[in-house]
C-alpha cells in the first residue's frame, strides 16, 4: 500500500467517468470454454505483415503447432491452438468493423488436444535478440487490444535507455474485466513475465498501473510482487476513462506526454498490457506460444464472466456460452467506447479480443437524432489529448482533411469522450476515425507517388545514358574501321555489319547446334550468299 | 529662370531613378533566374503518377506541362474528380463542368502460363515495374504498378489482364458518417 502512496502521480486532461459495468461479469472465476466444432485462425492477428501459412490442407496438426510464419520483423505467428485436421485455408469472414475476408487457416479439432513437444525458454542461454525472435515465433503480441508484435517493442529500445517500463493492468473500458481476473487468479505469473520484460529492456523501475476500481486484483498483484522478491511498484491509480490507454497512463504514473511523432522508447518508457506479460510468461517457462486468451462475456447475457478461450473459436459459439438474453440484437468486439459492432458472427474470437457485449436495445438505446453543432466545448474539455473536436469535426465532415492535420487529428486516439459528453449527440468520433482513415489512405497514395515520380526519372536518365553510349560506341566503330575511305557514314555501316557478322559466327561455333544434319546444310546455304549479302545491307 | 532648372532637376532625378532601377531589376533577373517553370513540378506532385497516358501527354510530367500551357484539368483518369479538385485549388481554375471519366485503381498481372517472355511489356512499362528477360517468365511487382495499362497493348500473346485492386480489410476505411449526395445527370 505505502508503495502506491509515495509514488507522485500525475493527471491528463479530460476524460469521462462512465458507469463502469464491471460488476456484472465479475461474479465467477474465469472458466475454460469448451472445444468449438471448428477453429477459424486468420493468418493477420498483428500489426504488420501478414504471416504466411506453412500447413496444408488435410494436414494433421498438434496443438501449438505453428500454421503462420512471421513474414519480417514486424509480424507474428500464428498457431494451432487444439490438435486435428487442415480442413481449409481460405478466406473468412474477419473480426473487423468491415467483416471483410481475410485468409484464415480452418482446422477441425480431433478433440486429444495431443501438445507439440514444449521446453521451457532459458533466458540466461539466449542472446537477448534470441529471444525476441522466439517471442515473435510464439506469437506474442500485445493483448491490450493494439496487437503490436511485442518482441519488437523488446528490441527497438536498445538505441536510448529505457527508465520505465509499465505494465498495463487499468483497464479503464466499461464492462470489461479480463484484466482485472487475470490479475486476481494470475498475479504471479503475470510479475513473472513482467520480470521478462525488466530483464530485456533494463529499465529503472517497473510500474504496474491498476485502476481503483479494482482493489482485489492490486492487493493480488502486490502479494505477487511481495512473494518473489522484486523491487517493482504496484501502483493505483484514480478510476478515469481513459487511463488504460498506453500514452494516458504513462502520463498518469511517470508524467510523460508522448506526441503522436514519437514512440514511447524514444522517451525512455515502455507499455505493456499484463495479458501480453501472462502470456509472455506462458511461453518462456512452459513452452507454450499465444493460443489461448481471456474473453470478458458480458452485456445482455445469462451468465456474464470471463472465458479462457480459444484464438479461432466462432463468435456464434462462443457468445452461446454466456445464453444472451432474446432482446439481444448485437455484439460488440471491445468496449462500449472503442469497440465496434461484429458484422458477422461466423468470424472468430483473435488476439485482439478482450471482451464480447450482447447489446439490447434497453441496454444501448439507439442515439437521439443528431443535433447541429452549438460549440458548447464540452468536448474541448473532456478530450484527454487537449484536442478541439468541435472544429475538427467541421473540417472532417467537410472533408478538409488537410485543416484538420493542422489541427493536430493525427493526436487523437479516438477514444470516444468527445461523443460520449456532446448535447447535441454528434457521433463525434465517427467522424474522426472517417477523417483519419482517408488521411493514412492518402499518406499512403502520396508516398507511392513520389517513389514512383523518382523511379520514372531513373528510368528517363537510364535511357539518355543508354542513348549516349550507343552513339560513343557507333563513334568506336568508325574509328577502328579506317575511316578513310570516301563515304564515312557508308563505311561506318560496313563495319558494323562486319563485326555483327563476325559475332554471329563466334556464337555458332560456341552453340553447336544439336541437329547437325540440318545444320550443316543451313550453314553451307549461309556461307555462300554471305559476301552477296553484305553490299546489298549496306545499301539499304 | 528658376523654373527651367527645376524641370531639368525633375527629368535628370527621374532618369537616374529609372536607369538605377532598370539595371537593379536586370540584374536581379539574371541573378535569381528560376531554371524551368516551377509550377510544373507542382502540377505534377498532385498528380497521382501512373504515368498511363490517358490524358494524351506522354507521362505525368508531359500532362503538367500542358497544363502549365493552358490544358484543360479534367483529363486524367486515375485521378478522377479528386485530382482534378486539387488541380483546380492550386491553379485557381474552375472544376470543368464535363466532370473527369474516373477509374478504379488497377493492376497488372501476367498469365505465366501464357507468357513467352518477349520482353515487349517490360520496354513499354514506364515505370520499370515488370521483372524478366528475353525467353525468361516475366511477372509484374505489385506494389510499383501503378496500372496504367501500358504494357497490356504491346503484348504479342495477349497474357497480361487489368485487375481491380479489391477492398480488403489492410486497405479498408471507415464511412463518413454524411450520406453523400451525388448528381446523377
Amino acid at each position: 500500500m505505502q508503495s502506491g502512496l509515495s509514488r507522485k502521480l500525475f493527471r491528463f486532461k479530460g476524460g469521462v467517468e462512465p458507469d463502469t459495468h464491471k460488476a456484472e461479469s465479475a461474479e465467477a472465476p474465469i472458466r475454460k470454454a469448451p472445444l468449438p466444432s471448428r477453429l477459424i485462425l486468420p493468418l493477420h492477428q498483428s500489426v504488420g505483415a501478414r504471416a504466411t501459412p506453412c500447413v496444408r490442407v488435410g494436414e494433421t496438426l498438434r496443438k501449438g503447432q505453428r500454421i503462420g510464419n512471421a513474414d519480417g520483423w514486424i509480424s507474428a505467428a500464428v498457431h494451432a491452438p487444439t490438435s486435428g485436421k487442415v480442413l481449409a485455408i481460405e478466406d473468412r469472414p474477419a473480426a473487423h468493423p468491415s467483416g471483410l475476408p481475410t485468409l484464415s487457416v480452418v482446422i477441425e479439432p480431433d478433440g486429444l488436444d495431443t501438445w507439440i513437444e514444449r521446453a521451457p525458454l532459458d533466458l540466461t542461454a539466449r542472446s537477448p535478440d534470441e529471444v525476441c525472435g522466439a517471442l515473435r515465433d510464439a506469437g506474442i503480441v500485445g493483448l491490450g487490444g493494439a496487437v503490436f508484435p511485442t518482441h519488437a517493442k523488446l528490441s527497438a529500445a536498445k538505441s536510448t535507455a529505457i527508465d520505465e517500463v509499465v505494465i498495463n493492468g487499468a483497464e479503464c473500458e466499461p464492462f470489461m474485466t479480463c484484466d482485472d481476473f487475470l490479475m486476481r487468479e494470475r498475479a504471479e505469473d503475470v510479475v513473472r513475465g513482467a520480470s521478462i520484460f525488466r530483464d530485456l529492456l533494463e529499465p529503472k523501475r517497473v510500474l504496474i498501473g491498476i485502476e481503483d476500481n479494482k482493489p482485489e486484483a492490486a492487493r493480488a498483484m502486490r502479494r505477487a510482487v511481495e512473494a518473489l522478491g522484486f523491487d517493482f511498484e504496484v501502483v493505483v491509480v484514480p478510476t478515469r476513462y481513459p487511463t488504460g490507454a498506453a500514452k494516458q497512463l504513462i502520463r498518469v504514473l511517470t508524467g510523460k506526454e508522448i506526441p503522436s511523432t514519437r514512440r514511447s522508447p524514444e522517451m525512455g518508457v515502455q507499455c505493456f498490457n499484463v495479458g501480453t506479460a501472462y502470456s509472455a510468461w506462458r511461453f518462456v517457462a512452459f513452452g507454450e506460444p499465444l493460443i489461448s486468451r481471456i474473453v470478458t462475456l458480458t452485456g445482455n447475457v445469462e451468465s456474464a464472466g470471463n472465458w479462457e478461450t480459444l484464438i479461432g473459436t466462432p463468435f456464434e459459439e462462443f457468445v452461446a456460452l454466456g445464453r444472451p438474453k432474446p432482446d439481444t440484437e448485437r455484439f460488440l468486439m471491445g468496449g462500449p467506447m472503442m469497440g465496434f459492432e461484429i458484422p458477422d458472427l461466423s468470424a472468430p474470437v483473435v488476439k485482439a479480443c478482450n471482451c464480447v457485449i450482447a447489446a439490447s436495445l434497453s441496454l444501448f438505446p439507439p442515439p437521439p437524432p443528431e443535433m447541429p453543432c452549438i460549440r458548447c466545448g464540452a468536448c474541448a474539455e473532456v478530450c484527454p489529448h487537449e484536442l478541439q473536436p468541435f472544429e475538427l469535426y467541421r473540417f472532417s465532415r467537410a472533408q478538409k482533411f488537410d485543416k484538420a492535420v493542422e489541427l493536430s487529428i493525427d493526436e487523437c486516439i479516438k477514444c470516444g469522450c468527445c461523443a460520449y459528453v456532446c448535447p447535441s449527440r454528434i457521433p463525434l468520433v465517427q467522424y474522426f476515425r472517417f477523417a483519419k482513415s482517408e488521411i493514412d489512405a492518402r499518406r499512403k497514395e502520396k508516398a507511392k507517388a513520389d517513389a514512383t515520380r523518382a523511379r520514372v526519372e531513373q528510368r528517363k536518365a537510364r535511357e539518355e545514358r543508354l542513348k549516349a553510349e550507343k552513339a560513343e560506341r557507333l563513334a568506336a566503330a568508325v574509328k577502328t574501321s579506317g575511316a578513310g575511305g570516301g563515304d564515312g557514314a557508308d563505311a561506318a555501316k560496313k563495319a558494323l555489319i562486319a563485326a555483327a557478322a563476325e559475332r554471329a559466327r563466334l556464337q555458332r561455333e560456341a552453340h553447336p547446334p544439336k541437329n547437325p544434319e540440318t545444320a550443316v546444310d543451313a550453314e553451307a546455304a549461309e556461307k555462300t550468299p554471305d559476301p552477296a549479302v553484305k553490299p546489298g545491307d549496306a545499301a539499304r | 529662370m528658376e523654373n527651367i532648372d527645376t524641370v531639368i532637376i525633375a527629368v535628370a532625378v527621374m532618369t537616374l531613378g529609372a536607369a538605377f532601377l532598370g539595371a537593379a531589376l536586370g540584374w536581379a533577373s539574371e541573378r535569381f533566374r528560376v531554371e524551368g517553370n516551377p509550377i510544373i513540378d507542382q502540377i505534377e506532385r498532385a498528380l497521382p503518377q501512373t504515368q498511363c497516358g490517358q490524358c494524351g501527354f506522354p507521362g505525368c510530367r508531359g500532362y503538367a506541362e500542358a497544363i502549365a500551357d493552358g490544358e484543360a484539368i479534367n483529363l486524367c483518369a486515375p485521378g478522377g474528380e479528386a485530382g482534378a479538385r486539387k488541380l483546380a485549388d492550386l491553379l485557381g481554375r474552375e472544376i470543368p463542368t464535363a466532370g473527369v471519366a474516373e477509374k478504379p485503381p488497377q493492376f497488372a498481372v501476367i498469365d505465366e502460363n501464357r507468357c513467352i517472355g518477349c520482353t515487349l511489356c517490360i520496354q513499354a512499362c514506364p515505370v520499370d515495374a515488370i521483372v524478366g528477360a528475353a525467353k525468361q517468365l516475366h511477372t509484374v511487382v505489385g506494389s510499383i504498378c501503378t496500372g496504367c495499362a501500358l504494357c497490356a497493348a504491346p503484348c504479342p500473346v495477349e497474357c497480361i489482364e487489368m485487375k481491380t485492386i479489391a477492398e480488403t480489410v489492410d486497405n479498408w476505411k471507415w464511412k463518413s458518417p454524411v450520406f453523400q449526395i451525388r448528381r446523377v445527370a
